[in-house]
């Protein structure tokens, strides 16, 4: 009939690629997932059973091979242990989606796709979306340094202009995504919408980009989720002078209603018990390794947590979405 | 041998055989069960209790309609596996219903005895056998004729549940569909292990699996798969959809998207379902205020509240508008609260949330209330007392104040709805499209366990009717539709009408 099991195999992961020494990208076998998958839209993830759930933007899907594809920035406790333990041929727990409304990518003529950091790899279906339906598509990508990017090509198939913005200038223009907007606001008069994704910050300061030229911006909002089907009201955020659950009323809206503050101050909501896993979590492993040598010995994909990147410069909600 | 004298009033045991029940300042330490059930001595004893009133007015009040003076006599005659069998004829859940059923406004309201004495402990008695036939591993697993249908159950929740077990004994390849990673729905997320633990909910479902019925988990209805493809694509011949209430009401007051401020929903969530109690074994987080406000007096509130206490928190506040007369929870667990020290704060409501200047909650100003007209359910519309706000010092604020309708299969479906968002049913429960049945919070908006069974072995009656199949649950009036197209009293209809094959 169809695979939609997971509750006793998992689900299987196919393939895996690292971008960085944080990003990695997943490919899940999940055909129904994979058909009934739109741009928007996103899954939740538990990688073991006694894991978090954590909800995670659909990147790609393959309807053709069946599978999914996320890509997940190691930024807390559950992304780090992901990052050490999938590999290809293990499996997730759970995958639980296609979840939240699907964006609409059907009216607009002339679009700005936007994606920072994190948001660059959940921007691809919807540029991919707007351009089979014969949009011209600008796209936007933000990225600390040259060694970071990711699917340019990718991107740059399915664009028809492709913005890349880097923070020291090592590649593409020096500044911010929102600088990348700017831009393109000059040369095109006539764009009829933008959507952005990425950390709050990055979106906040995309809308206020657009505010002046009232052009309708779209966001696609990260809060915490637990069951993201509606029923616990964790990820509510406040779009206007309304209370919306981001899981079932969004994650898409309307960027120069949201209250980015408001977001922000409910993603620190686990702060600290997320710093605390996290620091027991890194000292369990290096205890291991000190124990255990020989748990280094097979062909890790990865450096052990030890000698990863500093945690300060981690974005600090793992619990958030991508 | 002498025969049994006729029961009476005067000669059965007066008082109601009490049960056992972890002290309240032990249990306020631990997630283990509160009520710790009957012996078989204390079984037998409340078993004589029964009258066995030949019309028995228990078996109406219960939404299931199981046998009670038909399981209760075969209890006092030690036939305990029949007694069990008795109750699983209507009632494949009889653990968790014994645990969680509102007995005293159902069987247990009406009972005779109850007009002059106590009521039967009926409920006591009910969970009495489902634990014994846990211990003893026994399951009832009728004889089942394949018939070829496939029914989809949307939500593995009470309604789900009763509706999969009826149709499953129909003899109908049975799937559930569940959106999170383990089955169970609100009786494995909401209903703390004190009240309902694990274990009984995994014996039960294990029952279901037994007789056939498949759980596929992880699998969001509406957006995996839609209803229109169930019937269509995946080839389902009918389909029922339970999937609870969910949405939680909002409190719409000033403060009330601080951090410190969540729904019960979530908070039985991570703790129940997500074991964020034995956080960091478990990764889930649950960081707990010391003083915490529970707002609302319903039983997911009582839970919540029960809950905090036993995460640690150093005083736990039920803050509800009405009095202790209109707070809708069970008597036990309102009663169970107290003793176990919650502090209530009836004719209150909450009006702000305040925050201290890092955003961490202090207070929660309310004010008092007082009772005036009745209002459109009857009870005394609580009105606000002039000029009594005050502050209640608290670090954390929990919600229960009632869910609206779920919207995903709202979006993803034409079925229609009604004007709050919840699923339109007729009376047998179909919706508007043919072959889709509904029942359970998604149909009447937040109600009880047993209210939700009830409601899934209904769409499961019309669902039978709907597909042609003999009902062989109650309606025991075959013979008097004899007549045209009956042969021995079977409607020559039916598609599961026993056939010969004739060599």
């Amino acid at each position: 009939m169809h695979d939609a099991d997971g509750g006793s195999g998992g689900f299987e992961i196919v393939a895996r690629e690292d971008f960085s020494d944080v990003t990695y990208l997943l490919e899940i076998r999940h055909p129904l997932m994979a058909k009934a998958a739109k741009p928007g839209q996103f899954v939740i993830v538990m990688s073991h059973e006694h894991g978090e759930r954590i909800p995670l933007t659909i990147a790609d899907f393959d309807r053709a091979k069946g599978t999914v594809t996320l890509v997940i920035q190691a930024v807390g406790k559950t992304t780090r242990e992901m990052q050490q333990n999938c590999k290809v041929g293990s499996t997730l727990y759970a995958l639980v989606g296609p979840m939240g409304l699907p964006s609409t990518t059907g009216s607009a003529k002339k679009v700005v796709c936007v994606g920072g950091g994190r948001g660059v790899a959940p921007i691809f279906p919807q540029a991919r979306g707007f351009k089979e339906s014969g949009a011209y598509v600008i796209g936007i990508l933000g990225f600390r340094t040259k060694r970071l990017i990711f699917w340019e090509e990718k991107f740059a198939a399915c664009c028809d202009e492709l913005i890349l913005c880097t923070d020291d200038g090592s590649a593409g223009i020096k500044g911010f995504v929102s600088d990348g907007i700017k831009l393109a606001i000059e040369k095109h008069r006539d764009i009829d919408e933008v959507i952005a994704i990425g950390p709050p910050v990055m979106m906040k300061a995309c809308v206020e980009v657009t505010r002046p030229h009232a052009i309708k911006t779209f966001v696609s909002l990260n809060p915490i989720m637990v069951d993201g089907t509606g029923m616990c009201g964790g990820c509510r955020v406040r779009v206007g002078d309304q209370v919306k659950f981001a899981c079932v009323d969004g994650p898409d809206f309307d960027g120069h209603k949201v209250d980015f503050d408001d977001l922000m101050m409910r993603l620190k909501r686990y702060a600290e018990e997320e710093k605390a896993a996290m620091e027991r979590w890194s000292e369990a492993c290096r205890m291991r390794n000190l124990v255990d040598p020989a748990s280094l010995a097979p062909p890790a994909t990865l450096a052990p947590p030890a000698t990863l990147a500093p945690l300060a410069s981690q974005l600090p909600e793992p619990s958030a979405r991508r | 041998m002498t025969m049994a004298k006729k029961k009476t009033i005067r000669t059965i045991p007066q008082k109601r055989t009490p049960v056992r029940e972890q002290d309240a300042r032990e249990r306020v330490g631990n997630f283990a069960e509160v009520n710790c059930g009957y012996s078989q001595a204390e079984a037998l004893n409340e078993a004589e209790r029964c009258l066995l009133c030949p019309d028995p007015v228990c078996v109406a009040g219960c939404p299931v309609n199981i046998d009670i003076p038909g399981f209760i006599q075969r209890i006092a005659s030690k036939d305990f596996r029949d007694a069990y069998e008795t109750i699983t004829r209507t009632n494949l859940l009889p653990a968790v219903c014994g645990r969680v059923c509102p007995q005293e406004t159902q069987c247990e309201g009406v009972c005779v005895v109850g007009e002059t004495l106590e009521p039967v402990a009926i409920g006591r008695l009910e969970r009495y056998l489902g634990d014994l036939a846990i211990a003893e591993r026994w399951t009832s697993v009728p004889y089942i004729e394949p018939n070829g249908f496939r029914i989809g159950i949307v939500g593995s929740g009470p309604a789900g549940a009763a509706c999969a077990a009826d149709m499953a004994k129909a003899g109908c390849e049975v799937t559930v569909y569940e959106a999170f990673h383990q089955p169970g729905g609100v009786l494995r997320y909401g209903i703390p292990d004190f009240r309902l633990p694990n274990e009984v909910i995994d014996a039960e479902i294990g029952n279901l699996r037994k007789i056939g019925v498949k759980y596929e988990c992880n699998t969001l209805v509406g957006r995996l798969f839609t209803i229109e493809q169930m019937i269509g694509e995946l080839g389902f011949d009918a389909v029922f959809i339970g999937t609870g209430a969910g949405y939680p009401s909002m409190l719409g007051i000033p403060g009330d998207s601080l951090n410190g401020v969540l729904s019960a929903n979530e908070l039985l969530t991570r703790c129940n379902l997500m074991r964020a109690k034995e956080f960091p074994n478990y990764d889930t987080p649950l960081p707990l205020g010391r003083r915490v406000a529970v707002i609302g007096a319903g039983n997911t509130a009582m839970d919540a509240m029960r809950v905090c206490l036993r995460l640690g928190a150093e005083k736990v506040f039920c803050v509800y508008r009405r009095s202790r007369t209109e707070c809708p929870a069970r008597e036990e667990e309102v009663h169970h609260a107290e003793e176990e020290g919650i502090e209530f704060h009836w004719l209150t409501n909450p009006v702000e949330i305040l925050a201290d200047d890092k955003g961490i909650v202090r207070a929660m100003r309310c004010i008092q209330m007082t009772l005036g007209e009745p209002d459109e359910s009857g009870r005394r519309r609580p009105v606000p007392v002039a000029g009594s706000e005050h502050e209640l010092e608290v670090d954390q604020v929990v919600f229960a104040i009632g869910t609206n309708a779920n919207p995903i299969i709202g979006q993803t479906s034409k079925l229609r709805l009604n004007k709050r968002g919840y699923i339109e049913t007729d009376e047998s429960l179909a919706t508007s499209m043919a072959g889709v049945f509904a029942g359970g919070d998604i149909v009447t908006g937040a109600a009880t366990v047993i209210e939700a069974m009830g409601a899934g072995r209904k769409a499961a009656r019309s669902m039978k009717e709907y597909l042609g199949l003999r009902d062989y649950g109650g309606d025991a009036s075959a013979e008097g539709r004899a007549g045209a197209g009956m042969l021995f009293g079977i409607d020559l209809r039916e598609r599961n009408f026993a056939r010969i094959r004739v060599a």
